[in-house]
């Protein structure tokens, strides 16, 4: 994608981030609007690694699940700031997707997606199981990132749900960035080109394995950075943050948005998120209305939500 | 001296061989065509060569050095490059970024400053691309540069796969039926591409079906039948040479003698 | 020793289960390609709705048999409305369709039924009996014996009978079943609803034992898919053995390494297999041609 495209995106992005609290009716979408941009995050990461280089992942929120852990464990058992636990959660997981990856990798198609799923469960179980250290199925608390402290001290007086909607809004931004930086860059080519071809690719020099193993890694670390996030907003978590269930909402979102690109990955992310809200009467209908959606959107529109919206507002581009 | 040299080369698919002991070898700037009827091993053979099939016997030289086995990426690496048969284009890409792809070896670097969109990696995709549009109009297809590849021609694709390829700078070129599909027109054009590509010195290894293309342009060509070598020798000699003529005529013979019953 | 057989015998128990889903993947897998995730949700479905069937009144044969035909229903909607529009999509599309059909179907029977736990009666009631030093229910024997005798007929249908034959030749090569009259559409239609209605009968015989809830059905699909794959993709012998000894292997890390950590069998099971031989016990290593 061009220059433009790249630059044209973030402002989009940035806009959004910016305009849409004047049409908060309460201060409770400042929470909704960092979810979002929690999971868009994630979904960015996901995109990397399923729209780029079109592996599959049904098993991302095990690293989301260690990102959210770590800042709620290591600052009690090795003391460490909360911002830098969720360093340590990052590079956890970079080292864990790096480990792992490279027998998993070699699949695919139905094989990869089980592997990775059987990944995701196993960190949900641990995470459920070691209830003395984890808390178990129940949860535990995570300790305050400290950072609104922090600009409370230079005059900056901001509410938790606010100061939280910004900050999530700005790491977005930040991994949308990086995001877009590689897909134009010779390593987003060299993903690009191994899902178009996987035998082309590595008839022009590209180190099939190598590619993939890069954009499993740096998915995981943005999907461990959204955990990060998401435990500090929320102060609490439970295991189900790295559940089966998570892992196929994010796909999902990644899907729902054409799985190609980063304004796609927030889309999705945004309609994913804003469906439970919207359906908060029908709470119970929740997981139908998800399959129901899942199942619609890939039979009838195989190329996600958001691309086929743009195609028939702009017409067939030749 | 041989560039490329294959040494009794062979595999099983299921108890089949489909390719056994077949040996040639191809020097710089010379071009070399592999004929046989369907289902000769021409396509084997060449997957082979270029590492995507790991040979059950024989031996692959690259400049004098034992490739056999060694697979495709690092085979790019030492200046190895192909087309395919059935083509294999990157189709959600523009076309320019097809062509870009051939430069990776010499565009890729760290991914760190690739994620940053460091002046590194900004100058490094700047090289490559100009590269690459040189490259497309030297094929012809400066114009749809930034079509999306998927929406070309049949024909204009064969020659993006021949613009990706040389962007490797190969010292040997696989061309697996860079013909096939084309009409008269489009096929003169790769006839002089090719013969351009061998005046500059590289070694070019050509799997055809176009008997007027392969008499025209080959140095010497190499015949299989059932996976075998059954003559070799220049256009002149390979063209009188029984042993081929029956194992074409063979074909035809049989299908006539089928047709009729 | 007599821990070893109690383990054992729990062991081909729910082995025997995750055979009959092993085999229900197989099944559609051979006819259409595709890796039907909801197969869990046919066996929950086989339970729940007996369970509720019974309540509302039914005597529990005739319960089991509703069951056993509306789940069957139901694989045939799945086909005709999820899957069959989705011919040739990529795997990822086939995959989230199947995914999002076992959320769906979970969402619909938490509203229809609810989230609790079920059970029914058992067939020959709940005395455990004694054999070869260990105790069993007669429920375990009810349920091997459901999975020996569905595996026996089904062979039978596939090699003895016009139907089962056709069956085959569809999954052995499409275009060319079609190309000798079969009507590939109904052969189909009938993998789905066979398929359903084994995940159902499994569902019937094994909640006396483990009861039954609207989402069992997760679980249950991936431990039958890793069973599938260890016994090689495919191919039914491999879906018996497969279920078999993943069963066992669960009981045994249940009863002497840790009960918690039971399931992580599975999974290990399921990435041992794929890193050292992803064609299975009974699979062909497959070559992919340029």
């Amino acid at each position: 994608m061009p220059v433009s495209a790249k630059w044209a995106t973030l402002l989009v992005l940035a806009a959004l981030i910016a305009v849409t609290p004047f049409f908060f009716p309460s201060s409770f979408y400042y929470r909704v609007g960092s979810l979002i941009f929690i999971n868009g995050l994630a979904v960015t990461g996901l995109v990397i690694l399923v729209g780029y280089a079109g592996q599959i992942s049904l098993g991302h929120a095990g690293f989301i699940g260690i990102g959210a852990y770590a800042c709620a464990l290591a600052p009690e058992y090795l003391g460490l700031h909360p911002g830098l636990a969720a360093v340590l959660g990052a590079v956890i997981s970079g080292l864990v997707a790096w480990g792992i990856g490279r027998p998993i990798l070699r699949l695919q198609g139905y094989y990869l997606a089980v592997a990775t799923l059987g990944f995701g469960i196993l960190v949900a179980m641990v995470l459920a199981n070691e209830t003395e250290i984890t808390g178990g199925p129940d949860g535990i608390v995570v300790p305050e990132l400290g950072l609104r402290d922090l600009l409370e001290l230079a005059g900056l007086d901001l509410r938790g749900s606010v100061f939280w909607y910004w900050f999530s809004g700005l790491v977005l931004l930040f991994g949308a960035w990086l995001a877009l930086n590689l897909h134009r860059s010779p390593t987003g080519r060299a993903l690009r080109a191994l899902h178009g071809s996987e035998v082309a690719a590595r008839t022009v020099g590209v180190d099939v394995a190598r590619a993939k193993l890069q954009a499993f890694v740096i998915s995981a670390i943005y999907a461990s950075v959204s955990g990060s996030l998401l435990a500090f907003q929320n102060r609490f978590i439970t295991p189900d943050v790295a559940g089966y269930l998570h892992s196929i909402e994010l796909v999902t979102m990644a899907v729902l948005g054409g799985a190609a690109s980063v304004l796609g990955a927030i889309f999705g992310a945004g309609v994913l998120t804003l469906l439970p809200q919207v359906l908060t009467v029908f709470a119970e209908y929740e997981q139908l209305m998800l399959g129901f959606v899942m199942m619609s959107v890939m039979i009838f529109l195989p190329a996600g939500l958001l691309p086929t919206i743009l195609r028939l507002i702009g017409g067939r581009s030749e | 001296m041989s560039i490329l040299e294959v040494d009794g080369l062979g595999i099983e698919f299921g108890g089949l061989r489909a390719v056994d002991d077949v040996s040639f070898a191809v020097k710089r700037g010379e071009i070399v065509s592999i004929i046989g009827p369907n289902g000769a091993g021409k396509t084997t053979l060449f997957n082979m060569i270029s590492g995507i099939y790991l040979p059950a016997h024989g031996r692959v030289r690259l400049e004098g050095e034992d490739v056999t086995g060694v697979t495709p990426h690092l085979l790019a690496r030492r200046g190895l490059s192909r087309t395919f048969q059935n083509l294999q284009i990157f189709q959600e890409m523009t076309v320019l970024e097809n062509a870009i792809s051939g430069f990776h070896l010499r565009e890729r670097g760290p991914v760190l400053s690739d994620l940053l969109g460091l002046r590194g990696s900004r100058r490094r995709a700047q090289e490559a691309e100009t590269g690459a549009r040189r490259l497309l109009e030297r094929v012809g297809l400066e114009r749809v540069a930034a079509h999306e590849a998927g929406s070309l021609s049949y024909g204009a694709l064969k020659q993006l796969e021949i613009a990706r390829a040389l962007a490797l700078d190969p010292t040997v070129l696989l061309l697996d039926e860079p013909a096939a599909g084309c009409n008269a027109v489009e096929t003169e054009e790769i006839d002089k591409l090719i013969a351009e590509v061998a005046a500059e010195g590289v070694a070019i290894l050509l799997v055809e079906h176009d008997m007027k293309l392969v008499m025209r342009i080959s140095n010497h060509i190499v015949v299989l039948d059932h996976g075998e070598k059954i003559a070799e020798g220049d256009p002149a000699a390979v063209s009188r040479d029984p042993a081929v003529i029956e194992a074409y005529l063979g074909t035809q013979a049989e299908e006539a003698s089928h047709a009729h019953s | 020793m007599s821990e070893l057989i109690q383990f054992l015998f729990s062991g081909i128990t729910v082995g025997a289960v995750y055979a009959l889903v092993a085999l229900g993947f197989t099944i559609i897998y051979n006819a259409s390609d595709v890796v039907n995730f909801a197969q869990g949700e046919f066996v929950m479905l086989g339970g729940m709705i007996t369970v509720f069937s019974f309540a509302a009144g039914l005597p529990l044969p005739l319960a089991a048999l509703v069951a056993i035909l509306v789940t069957a229903g139901i694989g045939v909607a799945l086909n005709k409305l999820a899957i069959e529009p989705a011919r040739g999509a990529p795997v990822v599309s086939l995959i989230i369709i199947t995914i999002g059909a076992s959320i769906f179907i979970r969402g619909v029977t938490q509203i229809v039924f609810d989230k609790q736990l079920h059970r029914f009666p058992s067939i020959s009631g709940d005395d455990p009996l004694e054999l070869l030093g260990a105790t069993i229910l007669p429920q375990s024997l009810w349920v091997v014996a459901g999975a020996a005798a569905i595996f026996v007929a089904l062979y039978l249908f596939f090699t003895r009978t016009m139907t089962g034959r056709a069956v085959l030749a569809t999954s052995n090569n499409r275009l060319a079943a079609k190309l000798v009259g079969i009507n590939t559409n109904w052969v189909m239609t009938l993998s789905f609803a066979l398929s359903a209605a084994i995940g159902a009968l499994a569902g019937v015989l094994i909640t006396p034992i483990t009861l039954t809830s609207y989402d069992v059905g997760v679980a249950l699909a991936l431990k039958g898919f890793a069973a599938a794959m260890l016994g090689g993709m495919g191919n039914p012998k491999g879906a018996l053995a497969g279920g078999l000894i993943l069963g066992v292997l669960e009981a045994l890390t249940a009863g002497y390494l840790s009960s918690q950590y039971k399931e992580a069998a599975t999974f290990v099971v399921i990435l041992a297999v794929l890193f050292f031989m992803p064609q299975g016990l009974f699979g062909r290593k497959s070559t992919e041609r340029v």
